[in-house]
């Protein structure tokens, strides 16, 4: 067991736990995005920074990724940690406002602002997509391509992948996509047959916007192109 | 774009399985040599064709999508065929306060292409690169591995012209080259 | 008689020289009287394609083919010729290249190496005491007398952050040798503006392998690899032979020199990307895989390359290793002070007279290399800052020059040593602009995992394009601020966590220079486009120069008379400015 203490509370772990999972033992929240049960950890989001050692050697860290040492001090809602993530969730809503669940985070850190140029993205990268297919679904059929700001999800040449099965777990686990799969007026989705996807091919004109890799739709078989 | 894998894809540019397995055979170690062999590749056809991702990827049991993740992240791979001659502005820091960018816009302007593109001839590809090391000549020009040093716009159309006899081997490091590049006032 | 050809020099026109050289010496069949010695790049390299005559080092700067018949016909008169010697502008010659305040307060301990050796010669080296150091170390057989003098040296590690190499190596050695361990030479020098681990690599990549085989000896690794990037086509082919070579003398491999030590030492390139050169990522590479860090610890020490234990050190800290070993720690802590041992080479560049590689000892002023050996500003503008560490650097300004350079004094100046590029900014050099070129950089080369430095760093630029458009407000500085230290803070890597240091720095520094960008809509330093316009004054003598190379037809008037630019057709390209010999043409 490791021994360490997060907010002054000593805590004992298993050797390999992160300090996001010791954290959460004691019931300490950590926002998270890029995170899920079952996958493996990542740390893209940024956003389960959480402060580690004293004085001038001080630093963030993501929780989800970073391993608890022996004597380890962790604060997970000090001063520089929430002005940090209040600047990660701006950062993402100037990015992807219509995701629901950035949306319901921002609010829940009371984050009143967004001063960057308004983008409309409905991908931050997080990779929750990439893991899903490739450690649940043991299909690999889509990948991150390129790299800085050109970094984006998907099949090899953007053509249908031989991996694929069609299974959605991809758009189950993508926390940005509500617009896809509910479209701005989730009452006027036209198709209900996969209540857990929630098709959003609405209109084909919106659809070239949507990040699919179904192709055709499960759920109402419209095609690309 | 989402479209189906076509068949005519297999022999495209008359490439071989053969080929391709020549290079793998080359360049694999035992323990990978992935970026040697797409290396290979991207210097024997100029670029990346789809389907000799494909066989690295089946030679080296290794998924596509690495293998296309690989060949999209390192700038050195193109997955599009490149000019003939090969234009690089390096674009380090030393080179951009020396007046690197002018150097680039003319050869836009020239060329009528954007940095990264190929004219439409197929005959020139414009590229920008981050650092040469050559940082104390700069702004430096590269025209198919041909050196050019202290570059001024007004030399720009010159070196154009100029690609056309650089049509020999210049791989050797102790050949002749021929340099515009005069001392100027930076 | 030596001529250094490195990438520089051959971009200078060395190869010409080497040329004309030849075929003189074989036409006048003198190739017993005088032989010609092609090296790597001996630093000065402002003054290249340059001559060396030996045993006299009787330096002939910026030599042209042309020269070379009279040349050789001089050095064997033992004469020399006047009119081809480097002259100061006070109007004194300097015939010898020790005589060169370019040279004269450097300490190269690495670099001099240059001049002596033929980089595609292992014979070569070995006369020049090369490989005589792992030689008496495999004779004597002490593995741990290595590690403790390189402990002892207290060598830190070249590369930029400054990591005591000594204490690297004892943990490597102190893992155990189950399934073996690994040394990385790191060249994958991506900096812009820094080439030293180039020069190096090109001019004397033996001292590369004997370091990492005393490395090697020391800790117990099994086998090493030398990682360079793509860029550097010349180093690869200098270093591949040397390895051929080294395998050829038994040098390499199993069983070296009979004494029953092994070592295996490939290499690796690079593809091109930046962030290869932070340690996980480049191990990444090395496997083939994306360059994308991860999360450390566990640190490479530990888990490494293929998992194992591996200990990467950059390009100048090998090279330093070799030395140490022969000429013992005592000696080398002797140069530099107490906690920066050694010396360290910088490429001067920029906005200087004297550009190229000086090294120097650790602790020497910023005022010392830039106004000393590197001769002062290029040009008539006073120099404003210099740039210091690459992308992860900073840019430090005139009035802190009297710092002595080490790695901890540049972190407190709010830059870093990184692999020691400095490039010379001077009034014409825009600080919001510098600031936006580094932006632009890492937006590409950020691997894009971490949102904060993918995001991040794309948000800078946008801010500073606004800045630099003249579009900024007093909002857009305070927010750029906030930006850039949450970057710093909530970033994996080493690129995301020091990729605000570019905008940091000029915003403590240059802030006056943001605040004219933003309340007078004015640039300085007369860069950026959006708020500057050219004009032609009085001293224009209607040469039409600037007529004949304006792409955009935005020059008119009569020849001999005053030429006029329509500033709705110019496009600021500058060239008019560049060919301008009469100083007529003004940016305000």
């Amino acid at each position: 067991m490791i021994n360490l203490v997060i907010n002054g509370l000593p805590v004992a772990v298993e050797e390999g736990s992160t300090i996001l999972e010791a954290a959460k033992y004691l019931g300490f929240p950590i926002p998270t995005l890029c995170h899920l049960e079952g996958l493996s950890n990542y740390g893209a989001c940024r956003l389960c920074v959480v402060e580690i050692g004293e004085g001038p050697k001080a630093r963030l860290v993501s929780s989800c990724t970073y391993q608890v040492e022996e004597g380890l001090k962790v604060r997970t809602a000090s001063a520089r940690v929430v002005k940090a993530r209040k600047m990660v969730l701006e950062l993402l809503l100037a990015s992807c406002p219509q995701s629901k669940v950035i949306q319901d985070l921002a609010s829940a850190h009371d984050v009143r602002q967004q001063r960057f140029r308004q983008e409309h993205e409905d991908c931050i990268l997080c990779g929750l997509c990439i893991r899903m297919c490739e450690e649940q679904m043991m299909a690999k059929a889509i990948g991150f391509r390129n790299r800085g700001e050109n970094r984006s999800i998907g099949t090899p040449f953007d053509m249908k992948s031989e991996e694929c099965r069609l299974c959605g777990g991809c758009m189950y686990v993508c926390p940005a996509c509500q617009l896809r799969c509910t479209y701005m007026e989730p009452e006027k989705a036209i198709c209900g047959g996969c209540a857990n996807l929630s098709p959003p091919c609405l209109e084909k004109s919106s659809f070239e916007d949507m990040m699919c890799y179904m192709d055709p739709c499960v759920a109402c078989e419209i095609r690309k192109d | 774009m989402i479209k189906d894998i076509t068949q005519s894809e297999a022999t495209e540019d008359g490439i071989t399985d053969k080929q391709i397995d020549a290079l793998i055979a080359k360049h694999q170690t035992d323990r990978n040599g992935v970026i040697d062999i797409l290396e290979a590749i991207q210097a024997s056809y100029g670029y990346l064709p789809p389907h000799a991702l494909r066989i690295v990827a089946k030679k080296m049991n290794r998924s596509l999508v690495d293998i296309y993740g690989v060949a999209t992240f390192y700038q050195a791979f193109s997955l599009r065929p490149k000019g003939k001659h090969r234009i690089v502005v390096c674009l380090g820091t030393a080179c951009h306060v020396r007046g690197a960018p002018a150097i680039v816009e003319e050869f836009e302007r020239q060329l009528g292409i954007k940095a990264g593109e190929t004219t439409p001839d197929m005959k020139y590809t414009l590229e920008t690169v981050n650092c040469l090391g050559a940082c104390a000549l700069g702004p430096i020009v590269v025209v198919d591995e041909r050196y050019y040093s202290k570059v001024i716009p007004t030399q720009v159309r010159d070196i154009i012209n100029n690609s056309h006899s650089g049509d020999r081997d210049t791989a050797d490091s102790h050949q002749q080259q021929k340099t515009i590049g005069e001392a100027v006032p930076s | 008689m030596v001529i250094p050809a490195g990438t520089c020099g051959q971009a200078s026109g060395a190869n010409d020289l080497i040329a004309a050289a030849e075929k003189e010496i074989l036409l006048c069949g003198l190739d017993k009287n005088i032989r010609v010695r092609v090296t790597g790049c001996h630093g000065f390299c402002e003054m290249e394609p340059s001559v060396l005559i030996e045993p006299d080092n009787t330096f002939y700067p910026q030599v042209k083919p042309d020269d070379i018949p009279r040349l050789i016909k001089a050095v064997l008169d033992g004469k020399i010729l006047e009119d081809l010697l480097l002259v100061s502008e006070e109007g004194k010659k300097y015939y010898h290249q020790n005589d060169l305040p370019f040279y004269q307060t450097q300490v190269r301990s690495i670099l001099a190496a240059h001049e002596k050796i033929d980089p595609l010669s292992i014979a070569n080296y070995i006369e020049n005491d090369g490989y005589s150091a792992i030689a008496e170390v495999l004779e004597n057989g002490a593995p741990e007398a290595i590690l403790a003098e390189v402990k002892n040296s207290n060598l830190r590690g070249r590369g930029g952050a400054g990591f005591p190499t000594g204490k690297k190596w004892e943990m490597l050695a102190n893992q155990s040798n189950g399934s073996g361990k690994y040394l990385i030479c790191n060249a994958d020098e991506g900096d812009p503006g820094a080439y030293m681990d180039r020069s190096v690599l090109e001019g004397n990549p033996h001292s590369i392998i004997e370091g990492m085989l005393l490395g090697a000896y020391a800790t117990g690794a099994t086998a090493g690899v030398i990682y360079v990037r793509k860029e550097y086509p010349l180093a690869i082919k200098h270093l591949e032979l040397a390895l051929t070579q080294a395998a050829e003398y038994g040098l390499l491999g199993d069983d070296i020199l009979g004494k029953g030590f092994s070592f295996n030492l490939s290499l690796a390139k690079g593809a091109g990307a930046f962030v290869c050169g932070e340690e996980t990522a480049l191990i990444r590479s090395i496997e083939g895989k994306m360059g994308e860090p991860r999360q450390r610890p566990p640190f490479p020490i530990t888990k490494g390359l293929y998992r194992k234990p591996t200990a990467i050190n950059n390009v100048e800290t090998w090279a330093n290793i070799p030395i140490i070993i022969r000429q013992g720690a005592k000696k080398f802590t002797g140069v530099g002070t107490r906690n920066n041992s050694g010396t360290k080479i910088f490429s001067l560049v920029g906005k200087i007279k004297n550009t190229g590689l000086v090294e120097v000892p650790m602790g020497i002023t910023l005022k010392e290399i830039i106004y000393g050996i590197g001769g002062g500003p290029s040009a008539k503008a006073k120099i404003k800052a210099v740039q210091t560490g690459g992308p992860s650097g900073g840019c430090i300004p005139t009035a802190r020059f009297d710092l002595a350079i080490d790695y901890d004094s540049l972190v407190d100046a709010g830059s870093i040593m990184g692999s020691g590029g400095m490039i010379v900014m001077d009034e014409h050099t825009c600080m919001v602009d510098v600031a936006k070129y580094f932006m632009a950089f890492l937006k590409d080369e950020s691997c894009g995992k971490c949102f904060t430095c993918r995001k991040g760093t794309q948000r800078m630029y946008e801010l500073l394009e606004d800045i630099s458009q003249g579009k900024g407000t007093l909002k857009h500085l305070e927010l750029l601020k906030e930006l850039a230290e949450v970057v710093k803070d909530t970033t994996m890597c080493g690129l995301g966590q020091t990729a605000s240091n570019p905008v940091l720095s000029t915003l403590r520094y240059f802030r006056d220079e943001y605040l004219a960008h933003i309340e007078k809509q004015q640039c300085p330093a007369g860069v950026c486009k959006a708020l500057i316009t050219y004009s032609i004054n009085e001293n224009c003598t209607g040469c039409g120069m600037c007529v004949s190379v304006c792409s955009e037809e935005a020059i008119s008037g009569l020849r001999k008379q005053r030429y006029k630019i329509d500033s709705d057709k110019c496009i600021k390209c500058g060239t008019c400015k560049g060919v301008c010999k009469f100083e007529a043409i003004e940016v305000s």
